[in-house]
């Protein structure tokens, strides 16, 4: 019973996180139409941000926070400005291409980490990285309860963003209709590189709140590229309440494959919920809810 | 007001539009009538900036709006009402009129216009915090029509806002674009249903196969021989 809840409880906090990883994708997805491959990679470049603050002058990695996620905002900008949306322009090449440029961004990025940072493990020790609180004889990781509540909180600003400002509904217009939003006046490429970014700064707050709790290393960006696809099927596509519910089941799936099944199992199951999500309920969570 | 002067238009190495030149007038119901692949939406589309000109020129109060960028055009207060309507179906209808409101000047006036729009569709107050898609066919309409107003246009492009409606939801439809018009509003309306738009515009053309062939008011072309034949059937 006690494990159950524990493993119940680590599977739960490592969602939180998850679900900003899907939801950064799940937007790019929602207003481009395409999946973003970088973004694993653009996460594992926030993580480098984060160590390089850390290791050169001391900086907590959770105030890094304030250096990371613009600077990957950035990022994900100038990525959609100046290699994405050229794409776009020419009929003749395919939304596809796009991908393809994603997965070159991606690798571009390894490769350069690899070459500043060389393909040594990294981690950070902070004085709390280890630390837990007890609650009766369940331990809740105090970094992981940090990450939980700061994800709540950027979510909810999130869709605080997207319900209530100018930029945010139109944000979600243009992800429904395209052509409408350019006729009521919305400059739908400047939509575009903001959502890009948006979504890039999400993923960016997910690694730096990962790093006093993870280790890394330049070729880390892939496997949470593929964990954010993961979450975004389960979710369903584009649906940002989706990649909540997709980023908490894989967190669960994970934890309770690592207790019951075995550590070395964790990713493997999570690829197995993936294939019988898209056998058995193609379409995710967002069949069910609508939302 | 609106001045299109010998545009041509090709999809690929399709024509679709041949030297098409006409005016709109300040305050009037204009109608464009032909039948399916005519050109009528072509039109609308080009002067909206979707699709651009290979020739010609199209001018608004002497600024020239062909080689503005689409999502400009809305500001000089030219606004689109699209075929099929094409309502952000996962957005109320509340956020569907605000996202009408997206040009600066229409923006300052935001709160003002959707008070007045609610006032022309009561319906749609009443459903204001309805997704979109929940809809039936005549509130969609309603809230189209109800969006374009909510950009403050000088002139209302309506691309066949009867299509798909009852012949009762289409007159009320007319009405409101009536009801519009006598608020100062200018109407360039598509439509495939001639005898209704005929008797309630000012002034229509005819096209065929991409180009104008007939112009005159309503009444003249509801008299004239060729439209009786090809678009009224007596």
């Amino acid at each position: 019973m006690e494990l159950l809840l524990q493993t119940l409880v680590s599977g739960f906090l490592k969602g939180g996180l998850y679900a900003l990883i899907g939801i950064g994708m799940t937007l790019i997805m929602g207003v481009m139409g395409i999946i973003n491959l970088a973004h694993g990679q653009l996460m594992m470049v926030s993580m480098y941000i984060t160590y390089s603050l850390f290791a050169l002058f001391g900086v907590d990695p959770y105030v890094s926070l304030a250096v990371s996620v613009p600077a990957i905002f950035i990022l994900g900008v100038a990525i959609q400005k100046f290699f994405l949306n050229p794409l776009m322009k020419i009929d003749t090449i395919l939304p596809e291409n796009q991908v393809l440029m994603t997965v070159g961004i991606g690798m571009a990025l390894t490769e350069i980490m690899r070459f500043i940072f060389t393909s040594d493990y990294k981690s950070i020790q902070t004085s709390y990285s280890k630390t837990t609180l007890l609650m009766g004889n369940i331990s809740f990781s105090l970094p992981l309860l940090i990450d939980f509540f700061i994800a709540v909180i950027l979510t909810g600003a999130l869709f605080y963003f997207l319900k209530h400002t100018d930029t945010g509904r139109s944000i979600r217009a243009t992800a429904q209709d395209r052509d409408a939003a350019i006729l009521m006046g919305v400059n739908a490429e400047r939509i575009t590189s903001i959502t890009f970014g948006l979504g890039a700064g999400l993923v960016a707050a997910a690694g730096t709140m990962l790093m006093p709790v993870f280790y890394l290393f330049p070729d880390i960006g892939g496997p949470f590229t593929r964990k954010a696809f993961v979450i975004c099927i389960l979710g369903g596509l584009g649906s940002s309440v989706g990649a909540i519910f997709g980023g908490i089941t894989l967190g669960l799936v994970e934890a309770f494959g690592a207790t019951y099944i075995g550590m070395e199992f964790a990713d493997m199951i999570g690829l197995i919920i993936f294939f019988l999500v898209l056998l058995v309920l193609p379409g995710g969570l967002k069949r069910i809810t609508g939302m | 007001m609106l001045k299109v002067e010998g545009v041509d238009l090709r999809y690929g190495d399709m024509p679709a539009l041949w030297d098409v030149s006409f005016e709109v007038h300040k305050g009037e119901i204009l109608v464009l009538l032909g039948a399916n692949g005519a050109g009528k939406s072509t039109i609308i589309k080009t002067l909206s900036g979707i699709l651009r000109p290979s020739r010609g020129s199209i001018t608004f109060n002497n600024i020239r709006l062909d080689t503005e960028p689409a999502h400009e055009v809305i500001c000089h207060g030219l606004v689109h009402v699209p075929e099929g309507r094409r309502l952000f179906p996962e957005m109320t209808v509340e956020e569907n009129l605000i996202m009408g409101s997206m040009a600066p000047e229409a923006k300052k006036k935001r709160e003002e216009t959707i008070e007045w729009v609610y006032s022309l569709f009561p319906r749609l107050r009443e459903r204001k915090n309805q997704l979109a898609n929940t809809l039936s066919g005549g509130e969609q309409q309603m809230a189209a029509v109800g969006r374009g107003l909510m950009g403050l246009p000088k002139i209302l492009m309506l691309d066949e806002p009867s299509l798909g409606l009852s012949p009762l939801l289409a007159r009320d439809i007319f009405k409101i674009i009536q009801l519009v018009n006598k608020r100062g509003v200018t109407v360039l309306l598509v439509e495939q249903n001639v005898k209704y738009s005929l008797s309630i515009c000012d002034r229509a053309y005819v096209l065929e196969n991409g180009r104008i062939v007939l112009s005159g008011t309503g009444e003249e072309l509801a008299r004239n021989e060729h439209v009786k034949e090809a678009y009224l059937g007596v």
